[in-house]
């Protein structure tokens, strides 16, 4: 068994919610805080097809880049930033220990 | 009008294993979806995706798993009512309910199965408060009629295929003036129309304004300007007598909020026992209903759907008994 990460969500309320995250499951961004319950929908189930699970990269890690699913999506979506991303497209691993990310405001 | 046993909305994977669930029980089904063929996002927008969860098919591609399903509602010769949106049901006094699409087709049935999925797919809106003030008096976000636009002023925000493409077509000899915005430099569309588009820009055809959005709206009875942000020329307002916000569909519950159905974060609340909603004769299985430990799984949909059917049965034919059927003792038979 690997180890947990820890990974810091900011909601949209400005609360800090540190979750442990595992690395073994296969799990992504948006899992994880629909797991947490946190207010992430998810509607699409993780194809990239609807931004509902769109946050904001805080801290300097470096993350896989973005498919062009995810690109396109993006382009299509609100509140949308340089450090934006699709939490369903950013898969948990031991590199991502101690991320830190914000939700982004609910639209469309 | 459309009789049946059971009116199912929504034709996709749960909608379609309904009529064999129910036809085992020698009920009818009657399926209505929004899309012009079934299969739901299935066959709309992953019909080449493996799915590795369904048991005994260790791949299968969503488009051929909807041709199986649908090979195996056959033999209970479902009705289809295909690329129309139910609106709104009623009640009837002999206890069955009836329901209209957009199109004006009705449909009676004693049960309702609302086997949705993500909801119907809707424009998706720009977050300024006051858009809806302006929408059909200015801001419309489906272009129905291109001749709609002869001789106006027009912005078109967005950077996907159908901004490109109603950009060049609407500015050849259609609008006295067409305005492309867009949040970025680069766009998505098919590299044939992003091309045309940057043509235009420089021969004049087009004004193109990248790295900037709009931001708010303004008029009075009727859109007048669009204040817009970008990075080069900080605010500016532009007049105008449309805009059009293309940035694609998102799924949304759509009119079925509106049934007084209880809903929770956008999906039907259901009772596990039969996933019967809080209408006496409404059920909602699949990706649209919600319950304590709910997943969105096709497999947990399939389950969902055979459970239900037993509870209809029950409403259908109050004094007849619960029939569980095994298909390996009798086989199939259909209609």
């Amino acid at each position: 068994m690997s180890e947990n990460i820890n990974i810091t969500v900011i909601d949209r309320e400005g609360m800090e919610h540190v979750l442990v995250a595992p690395t073994d499951m296969n799990m992504n961004m948006m899992e994880l805080c629909k797991s947490y319950e946190l207010p992430v929908e998810g509607t699409c189930g993780g194809m990239a097809m609807c931004a509902s699970c769109h946050l904001y990269i805080l801290s300097e890690h470096h993350l896989p880049g973005k498919s062009d699913d995810e690109e396109a999506m993006l382009d299509q979506a609100f509140f949308v930033k340089r450090n934006s991303r699709l939490g369903c497209q950013i898969q948990l691993t031991e590199r991502l220990d101690g991320l830190r990310v914000q939700l982004a405001e609910v639209s469309g | 009008m459309i009789e049946t046993d059971i009116i199912i909305i929504g034709a996709g994977p749960c909608g379609l294993f309904t009529v064999f669930e129910a036809g085992l029980l020698k009920l009818h089904c009657h399926l209505i979806d929004a899309l012009p063929q079934s299969g739901g996002q299935l066959t709309e927008i992953y019909p080449k995706k493996p799915i590795y969860d369904i048991p005994g098919f260790p791949e299968v591609l969503a488009g051929e798993l909807i041709e199986h399903l649908m090979k195996q509602a056959e033999p209970f010769k479902p009705g289809f009512t295909l690329g129309e949106r139910c609106e709104r049901f009623e009640r009837t006094d002999d206890g069955k309910f009836i329901v209209t699409t957009t199109q004006g087709t009705e449909h009676k049935a004693p049960v309702i199965a609302i086997a949705g999925g993500l909801g119907c797919f809707e424009p998706r809106k720009p977050p300024i408060s006051n858009i809806t003030d302006f929408e059909d008096k200015g801001i419309e976000y489906i272009v129905r009629d291109p001749n709609f636009y002869k001789g106006k002023k027009i912005v078109i925000s967005g950077g996907g295929d159908s901004a490109l493409d109603w950009s060049i077509f609407l500015a050849n000899g259609i609008a006295s003036h067409v305005t492309l915005i867009h949040r970025s430099k680069s766009f998505r569309g098919h590299p044939d129309s992003v091309q045309k588009v940057l043509d235009m820009a420089a021969s004049g055809k087009i004004a193109l304004i990248t790295d900037a959005e709009v931001i708010g709206v303004e008029g009075d009875a009727m859109l007048k300007s669009l204040n817009v942000e970008s990075e080069a020329n900080g605010s500016q307002v532009i007049e105008t007598d449309h805009w059009l916000p293309l940035f694609g569909l998102s799924p949304k519950l759509g009119p079925l909020s509106e049934w007084g159905l209880n809903i929770s974060k956008n999906s039907i609340e259901v009772n596990t026992f039969d996933y019967s909603t809080n209408i006496h004769g409404i059920y909602a299985i699949g990706d649209i209903n919600t319950y304590p430990g709910k997943l969105k799984l096709i497999l947990c949909g399939f389950h969902e759907a055979t459970l239900m059917v037993q509870s209809a049965f029950k409403r259908i034919y109050p004094d007849k008994n619960y029939v569980l059927k095994y298909t390996t003792v009798n086989g199939i038979s259909g209609f």
